[in-house]
């Protein structure tokens, strides 16, 4: 498989912090990547550094390299709204915009100067279908967004981010807010989109990460400890850190 | 002690509180309704409509206040046009666009400083800025150029506030799907603050009608209609306060209470409107 | 610790399973004993024992069972758990064939029995040394030990080649000797099977460290 991503020697700190230590990783085209690892580990940060949220963040200094198709995403000529429309992204809590399904899903084409209304519709229609969401909301999708379930929402943010036909999706905890059966509808979700997509995912839900990843990133305190097949990690994982962690010896 | 749930314990300290408080509410709205009812009472005995349509004018032997009613609406206008754009601005930048976290805490503090000092400040302030130094004179420009200054910190504060509630997930959301700083702000943020900013800007309106002290010295009191639109920018008039304080020191109470009658009518409007249009702009209703 | 409760149960299960494996040596000992001394008291008490070994397998599976309904063992853990329900299998073929031996035992008369094949006594004695030493590697996740024993199975097949000609031997000489061979034949055959499950349990003892068996990757 063909590495999508390939991030060398990332380092990031915030202010006196060093979050991200020497970080070396590649994410494969068209699989699942599921980082795991203790709170404050640096997964959602290093998650958060592939599409550049952290050029927010106060104080955060970011070096090493960050190819995205062979291309620096860190380079001074990247216009950050094409990448994150390369490289969309889910979070942790279901955010839609106070609007309708409608306009949350047609938010990120406007963006991209997309106006036509018939082309608008197909989008729409289309990522629902793909988020798996549309049977849910076809009827009513002039209607307000806050008004669907917490997992409805959450496909409802999967297929914003599709709308603007990404390379890559990263999720950030996207299930940690969600009852079961909704989890587990958008592991399903997931495991249907890696064929099309690139996909990683932050999950504190480590047999989330072996129900659905093809490989895992296993960090603690700012170091990406072990890599590898998730099948390896959770059977005979090399390091010792990683066995006590998703054993349970630690945590 | 017995352990049974039928040994009911009186708590005194817990019956008395709860009547001072019911004690406390009813009182307010006893107030409020007096002070309602004395101005009804006072005022429509002698309320006539040609009070609304008429000028005072000693020539013509007329008394009323359209003038000052189409000044107070002039200068609402006015002074939320200089206020607005500049309070909400200067809160999206706090609140968005800044950096330095000592520089948002001073302007900050300036701000809740500039709310609490007395008006006629503003009005002596006004007086020798805007009407001496830039040459703006008594006129109804100078009145709302002083007031803008007056109430930019309601909307600024209120703005902040309202910008402070919508959940950072908003914006990681239109950031994260590649939306520009500004067009997340224009399409996501504005939307879902506009009940917020709104009741910044009922406040400052009835801060506006309410006012009189830094208006006395600034827009003046003239009392004639405005001989064009535009031109009455630069022109001097009173609002229905000044009209009210005036009529009150001539003894004109019938007057007084006709005009008070007028402004508990707008303050209420003012407050429906705004009612409305807060529900109305509520992103976060669901309407099915 | 994190998952105390979890690691508690883990360790119980242990408990258990060092208790079977305990049980099992002293079933193949004592079985060899009665089997050398013609102890028919020895022999009936190894057969009452064989019970206690099925119930302590039995008590192992269900807190197998139990940790991967309840915990979702990974890793080490998981390795740990599904050796343990491996193991027990054979440990409890071990016991059974323990046992069978002894019932035979039982129907002999002859007092000296156990020297009359040559071969028997070794076979015996090599049984025995196979479990001891297998469960010692098991208990101290030995692989290299495992692979030691595994190696004396082969020791143990030759034995009972021996054991077949020389009692192909004692029918030629004596056909009234046919249900004596046929008993001795048994008594061979099921030390044989011993010696398989030894080897089972060494490659037990592999997977428990590598998760492979005779180098295919089972997890």
């Amino acid at each position: 498989m063909e590495n999508k991503i390939v991030a060398k020697n990332v380092n990031l700190h915030y202010g006196s912090k060093h979050a991200l230590k020497n970080v070396s990783l590649d994410i494969k085209e068209n699989a699942i990547t599921a980082f795991i690892g203790p709170s404050g580990c640096g997964k959602s940060t290093f998650l958060k550094t592939l599409n550049r949220m952290n050029d927010y963040v106060e104080n955060c200094k970011i070096e090493g390299t960050i190819l995205l198709d062979g291309e620096d995403v860190y380079d001074e000529k990247v216009d950050t709204t094409v990448l994150r429309k390369k490289v969309g992204m889910v979070f942790q809590q279901p955010n839609p915009f106070p609007m309708s399904i409608y306009d949350n899903i047609a938010y990120g084409p406007r963006i991209h100067g997309i106006k036509n209304k018939r082309e608008l519709d197909r989008i729409v229609e289309e990522s629902l279908k793909a988020a798996a969401l549309y049977d849910e909301v076809s009827d009513r999708l002039h209607t307000s967004a806050l008004g669907l379930s917490g997992g409805q929402q959450q496909r409802l943010c999967i297929a914003r981010a599709l709308a603007v036909q990404p390379d890559v999706i990263l999720l950030d905890e996207p299930t940690s807010a969600l009852d079961p059966i909704s989890t587990l509808k958008i592991e399903e979700l997931l495991l249907d989109l890696k064929d099309k997509y690139t996909i990683a995912i932050v999950t504190h839900n480590m047999q989330q990460a072996s129900r659905i990843a093809d490989y895992t990133a296993f960090f603690l305190v700012g170091e990406m400890i072990e890599y590898g097949q998730t099948k390896d990690i959770f059977s005979i994982p090399k390091d010792k850190r990683t066995e006590d962690y998703i054993t349970g010896r630690f945590g | 002690m017995t352990n049974s749930i039928f040994e009911k314990r009186k708590r005194i300290s817990d019956k008395s509180m709860s009547f001072f408080i019911y004690l406390s509410s009813l009182l307010s709205v006893f107030i409020l309704v007096v002070i309602i009812g004395y101005i009804l009472y006072r005022g429509l005995p002698v309320f006539n409509f040609s009070y609304l349509m008429n000028t005072t004018s000693i020539i013509n032997d007329t008394v009323g206040i359209l003038p000052n009613i189409i000044n107070t609406l002039y200068i609402i206008v006015l002074t939320l046009l200089i206020a607005c754009p500049i309070g909400i601005g200067g809160a999206i930048y706090l609140n968005e666009y800044a950096k330095n976290k000592k520089f948002v805490d001073v302007i900050s503090f300036t701000t809740e400083v500039l709310s609490g000092i007395p008006s006629i400040i503003y009005g002596l302030f006004g007086m020798l800025f805007f009407g001496t130094f830039c040459g703006f004179g008594f006129s109804i420009l100078t009145g709302s150029l002083t007031l803008a200054i007056m109430i930019l910190p309601i909307i600024s504060r209120n703005t902040q506030t309202a910008l402070e509630t919508v959940p950072k997930s908003y914006r990681e959301a239109a950031l994260g799907i590649g939306a520009t700083k500004w067009y997340m702000i224009r399409t996501v943020l504005l939307p879902s603050c506009m009940p917020g900013i709104l009741t910044g800007v009922i406040l400052a309106m009835g801060r506006i009608v309410a006012e009189s002290a830094a208006l006395l010295f600034t827009a003046g009191s003239v009392h004639v209609l405005p001989a064009n639109i535009f031109t009455h920018v630069l022109s001097s008039g009173g609002t229905l306060t000044i009209e009210l304080y005036l009529q009150m020191a001539k003894g004109n109470y019938d007057v007084a209470f006709v005009i008070a009658l007028v402004l508990i009518v707008i303050v209420l409007g003012l407050n429906m409107l705004a009612k409305l249009i807060t529900k109305k702009f509520d992103v976060h209703e669901v309407k099915n | 610790m994190l998952r105390s409760q979890f690691h508690i149960e883990l360790n119980n299960m242990h408990v258990e399973l060092d208790k079977m494996c305990h049980l099992v040596i002293e079933a193949i000992d004592r079985c060899v004993e009665a089997f050398q001394n013609h102890d028919l008291e020895l022999a009936q008490e190894i057969i009452r024992n064989d019970k206690a070994i099925n119930d302590v397998e039995r008590s192992v599976e269900s807190k197998c069972l139990s940790l991967i309904l309840k915990q979702q063992p990974v890793a080490s853990d998981l390795r740990d758990v599904s050796t343990a329900l491996k193991v027990v299998t054979d440990l409890e073929r071990i016991g059974d064939q323990s046992a069978d031996i002894a019932e035979l035992i039982l129907e002999m008369d002859e007092k000296d029995s156990y020297l009359m094949i040559e071969h028997i006594p070794s076979m015996a004695r090599v049984a025995i040394e196979m479990v001891t030493s297998a469960l010692s590697a098991f208990h101290e996740h030995d692989i290299q030990k495992a692979n030691e024993v595994k190696k004396h199975d082969r020791e143990m097949d030759q034995l009972f080649e021996e054991v077949k000609l020389e009692l192909v031997q004692i029918v030629k000489e004596n056909k009234d000797h046919v249900d004596l061979a046929i008993q001795f034949l048994m008594i061979a055959k099921y030390f044989e099977r011993i010696g398989d499950h030894v080897v089972n349990i060494c490659e037990w003892v592999e997977f428990n460290q590598t998760g492979k068996v005779n180098d295919t990757r089972l997890i």
